[in-house]
């Protein structure tokens, strides 16, 4: 065998290797997606409830809470942004990153200061490799998060929303993750979590306009908020750390097809060069051997004379 | 017939029980709290505690829920809860293995946990 075909043919064999595994991670990746809207799904009805109750107690009561009244000169602002752990998943992780770097100019120009939370190694190495400082950061669970994981996100956000700005703590905290709108579409967007502005809770609820009753509330409409609160924060945050999971696999699994296209037709073009040595091969050994025979004629011929 | 009210007991991760029900039973933070269809707009923090759900054909479904929320309106009541588990999902041994050791390590919270279960289950 000539060594430009014995090249080709092992060019051949690691590209169908590749291909072999990209489509696997492909088929995993589908079921996974499905899976994981499923736990987008399972987790509505929780996170529906939640918002109601507090759009509830937030227009239903006259308390000045400070997590829903917007500080008028606010310093510093938390972003928790969610990134996955691992890569081969197109432009999800960087379209994430780059939609928290929008959101980071946007709030330094109007004057804030940035703390930033991350989720996820991608998100990490990012600001590792940029030597930027990062206030807290969380890894290992954006496959299929929990709900343990985003209590663990939320508790030192929710921390810092409650602490003095003069203390270091923040006057806003922002999300930045993946929405999840179907099989082809995630989007990377941004939004406020806090302070709570209730057009955007009722939005949410799908509900404008409901006109929601007089509560009593027990022990005491402040109580309760200060109870709801947190628990509004994990929940959105659960929320965010799941659509950001199905859109991972998503977009994992078309980064893997697109692979997985392109390697066929790799094989294809490398096969026709295959090919084509291998005749050009056979053509020169031919020519060789009729060049030889004819050499061999020629002087069999004269020796006779 | 009498009157009716609508339950839906959610916990974070899933839909838990949801159905008609006649009287609800669950400890707030102030005290147990009995809600029959036609209560006031209420909305309260629970503590970890048993609930128990007196359904319309007249059996009883007790959960053990693990703090949350309980609101009530319309007719509709909602009990939210991060961690809540009916009372035949509850592994008892399990339940009796995690008491001893929260007693062990003198885990307030964990001992808690535990022992509401067990007393969702055997019913006290």
């Amino acid at each position: 065998m000539g060594a430009q075909l014995r090249v080709y043919k092992r060019r051949i064999r690691a590209v169908t290797a590749t291909k072999k595994i990209t489509k696997a991670m492909e088929m995993i990746a589908a079921s996974r997606i499905v899976k994981a809207q499923r736990k987008v799904a399972a987790s509505m009805p929780y996170a529906t409830e939640l918002t109601r109750a507090v759009t509830a107690v937030a227009t239903g009561s006259n308390t000045k809470h400070a997590l829903t009244t917007e500080v008028e000169a606010p310093v510093r602002a938390a972003v928790l942004l969610i990134t996955s752990d691992r890569g081969l998943a197109g432009g999800y992780s960087s379209n994430a990153i780059k939609q928290s770097e929008r959101l980071i100019e946007r709030l330094r120009a109007e004057g804030k200061e940035v703390d930033s939370y991350i989720v996820g190694r991608k998100g990490v190495a990012y600001y590792g490799f940029r030597e930027r400082k990062v206030a807290d950061s969380w890894t290992g669970f954006t496959d299929s998060p929990a709900y343990a994981d985003a209590k663990r996100v939320a508790a030192p956000l929710i921390e810092a929303i409650q602490t003095e700005t003069a203390e270091g703590g923040v006057d806003e905290l922002h999300i930045v993750y993946t929405e999840f709108v179907s099989m082809m579409t995630q989007n990377a967007v941004d939004g406020r979590m806090l302070p709570l502005s209730l057009d955007q809770a009722q939005d949410e609820d799908g509900a404008k306009g409901e006109i929601l009753p007089l509560f009593e509330f027990e022990p005491s409409a402040e109580d309760v908020l200060d109870a709801l609160l947190p628990r509004y924060v994990e929940s959105r945050i659960y929320n965010a750390l799941l659509q950001s999971a199905a859109s991972e696999h998503a977009a994992r699994r078309r980064a893997m097809k697109s692979a997985t296209d392109n390697a066929g037709d790799l094989i294809k073009s490398l096969s026709r060069l295959a090919n084509a040595a291998r005749q050009a091969e056979i053509t020169q050994e031919i020519s060789e051997i009729v060049g030889g025979a004819s050499a061999m004629a020629d002087a069999t011929a004269g020796s006779d004379k | 017939m009498a009157a009716e009210l609508h339950v839906e007991l959610v916990a974070a991760d899933r839909n838990v029980w949801s159905g008609e029900a006649t009287l609800v039973v669950a400890r707030t933070t102030s005290g147990d709290i009995g809600v029959m269809p036609g209560h006031q707009p209420l909305l309260g923090v629970l503590e970890s505690g048993p609930v128990t759900i007196r359904t319309s054909e007249g059996a009883t479904v007790v959960a053990a829920v693990h703090g949350g929320f309980i609101s009530f309106a319309d007719n509709k009541l909602s009990l939210l809860a991060e961690i809540a588990e009916l009372a035949d999902e509850i592994d008892v041994q399990r339940a009796e293995r995690a008491l001893e050791r929260a007693k062990s390590e003198a885990d307030a919270a964990a001992e808690r946990r535990a022992d509401v279960r067990l007393r969702a289950v055997t019913g006290h």
